[in-house]
């Protein structure tokens, strides 16, 4: 054997220095970076929660005499913080969830899996380099989405509530909005590496955070109340309200952000467990 | 050098690996040959750590895949399956693989002026042809500069210049001393390719040996004959117990091959032909003992043939035959 083979031209990679964290970080930036659902699903993540936020604020002050005004205007009044996010993020995280299953299944559906896990066969690197640049886009986007719409819509309320970030709670209900988004963007990322499949995956994230909080609304009362207290999304989105007191809720904030990241964490150990052990 | 021992892997009921042991060496290109469905990309996914064999192991220069401290700078590989995303760029593909393993983006410029691409680097990968995809292909195999390379099905779907191009392009990457395993399962490519073949069926090693031992082993061998008299002397090789087809394989620059001279004849030696038509005053203008690797090929890996065994003629061979 080595007598037959000339001198390799190719010199053995020099002592064997390891694959850099900082590499595989750049790498996933570029991967994210380079295809387009990615730019199109955040402009889309950014118009719908804006749009809306403006829409509904406005629809409000427009409306505020109206026949229904009287149980609204108490609910916009005592968190007028919760109503304004409210109002954009309820249909602009969607667009989060689907986001986050694309980032995980495209790479199955078109076999760039592969060419990650021949570079990366450290898959537990690949994965946690990849959730890594994956929530840092998205801090970044979700809480400069979060302030502006808390901006935009507490000056159109100006008028009959005036809210600020200096009131009670608001500013950690605006900052967590941010933190909640980007959680559910690596809670949508682990669905999407245990299904693998777009399809399904997308189906199975939007099913478990718009889904499961009405279907649970069917159990009997104290059930229902309890098992809706630590659904994902009740339990998350508990951080962007001021007062989130109201009738039903078993958590406070922090304890359902909590929750919400128990949630998001043990998804991506399956998720985790599975990249690790299933043939790619 | 790649060492496989006792590779086995079962995809549910079907084995798809069964005790694969084979070495390859390098500085030679060394062919993978079987039929479809022969376990090929099987074992090549194997030794790449993207897929976890049931038992036996797989190691790149006595390390196996997953150890490896830069992969892309010891092993590069081209798989058959499709591994890049459509609406990327050719450079950015190379990119994120070359960001991964510290490579400078200089490296990724001079991959792709070596395969040609650098004109369409920009465009999405998604708007290539078949022979840009495989160049493509070729270029991240190439981008750590590896010692050992793993083309799974290359020239699938090239055009004869592409053929030409990963043809010339392994031999002279073999004769840098780096190890080139390469599957096929058209038996006349790698016949002009391989230095040495491993012939696989139904995941069992069949045969490994130097190309033109394989060749040579061939047991049924046909005769080329050319001779201006071609039906009477069909009649009297029938008689003698012979074969004849009409026509015979084409030789590379023949350009009068499957002329109306032309027979190939199976069954009776060079010498029998010539006395027989010696006996009966033929001419011949040609007599030639052929072997080619596909007849060695069909005869080994007869019995175990994953698909077309019934009744057609192999696919394999279909597709070999016209080349």
């Amino acid at each position: 054997m080595t007598t037959t083979a000339p001198a390799p031209a190719v010199p053995a990679p020099a002592a064997a220095s390891h694959l850099r964290f900082g590499g595989l970080l750049s790498s996933e930036w570029t991967k994210i970076r380079s295809v387009r659902s990615t730019a199109w699903t955040l402009i889309l993540f950014i118009v719908i929660t804006i749009g809306f936020t403006a829409l509904f604020t406005w629809l409000t002050v427009a409306n505020w005499n109206g026949p229904h005004a009287a149980a609204r205007d108490v609910r916009v009044a005592t968190d007028p913080v919760g109503f304004i996010l409210g109002a954009g993020l309820g249909l602009g995280q969607l667009t989060l969830c689907v986001l986050g299953v694309l980032v995980m299944t495209t790479e199955y559906s078109t076999g760039v899996i592969r060419s990650s896990l021949l570079a990366v066969p450290r898959r537990l690197w690949m994965l946690s380099a990849k959730c890594t640049v994956f929530a840092a886009l998205l801090l970044v986007v979700c809480e400069i989405v979060v302030f502006g719409s808390f901006f935009l819509g507490s000056a159109i309320l100006h008028s009959h509530v005036a809210v600020s970030l200096s009131d009670h709670n608001v500013t950690r209900a605006v900052l967590g909005s941010g933190l909640y988004l980007t959680v559910l963007g690596l809670f949508s990322m682990a669905i999407g590496g245990i299904i693998r499949h777009t399809a399904g995956a997308v189906t199975t994230a939007i099913g478990v955070v718009f889904v499961l909080p009405i279907l649970s609304g069917l159990l009997p009362n104290s059930w229902g109340a309890h098992v809706n207290g630590y659904l994902p999304e009740q339990a998350g989105t508990l951080i962007g309200q001021a007062h989130p007191t109201g009738s039903g809720n078993v958590l406070s904030a922090w304890e359902g952000f909590g929750v919400f990241c128990l949630w998001a964490a043990v998804l991506l150990a399956i998720a985790a467990y599975l990249l690790q052990k299933r043939d790619a | 050098m790649i060492e496989v021992r006792d590779l086995t892997k079962r995809y549910g009921e079907k084995l798809a690996v069964d005790h694969l042991s084979f070495t390859v060496e390098p500085g030679r290109v060394t062919g993978f040959l079987g039929p479809n469905g022969a376990g090929k990309s099987t074992t090549m996914r194997l030794i790449l750590g993207l897929d976890y064999p049931e038992s036996g192991t797989a190691t790149i220069n006595g390390q196996r895949y997953h150890d490896l401290a830069r992969p892309l700078s010891t092993v590069g590989a081209l798989l058959e399956a499709k591994s890049v995303h459509p609406g990327r760029s050719a450079r950015n593909h190379l990119l994120f693989l070359a960001q991964t393993q510290g490579l400078p983006r200089t490296r990724v410029d001079e991959v792709l002026d070596l395969v040609g691409l650098r004109d369409v680097a920009n465009q999405r990968a998604g708007s290539f042809s078949l022979g840009m995809g495989q160049r493509l292909g070729i270029a991240a195999a190439l981008l750590g500069n590896p010692e050992v390379l793993l083309l799974d099905e290359p020239v699938n779907g090239l055009d004869p210049e592409g053929v030409l191009w990963i043809r010339n392009l392994m031999k002279q990457l073999a004769s840098e001393g780096r190890t080139i395993l390469v599957s096929s399962h058209l038996m006349n490519e790698m016949a002009v390719t391989a230095d040495y073949l491993i012939v696989i069926g139904r995941g069992k090693l069949i045969t490994e040996s130097s190309t033109d031992e394989v060749i040579a082993r061939s047991t049924d061998k046909s005769v080329r004959v050319r001779t201006p008299d071609a039906a009477r002397l069909t009649k009297l090789i029938t008689e003698a117990g012979g074969k004849v087809a009409p026509g015979g394989a084409p030789r590379p620059g023949d350009a009068t091959a499957n002329g109306a001279d032309l027979l190939t004849v199976t069954g009776l030696d060079a010498a029998r032909i010539g006395e027989i038509a010696a006996s009966a005053s033929i001419v011949l203008h040609e007599l030639t003992p052929v072997a080619s690797l596909e007849e060695a090929f069909l005869e080994l890996t007869s019995g175990s043939l994953e698909f077309g065994q019934h009744g057609h003629a192999p696919v394999t061979a279909a597709e070999g035959s016209t080349r």
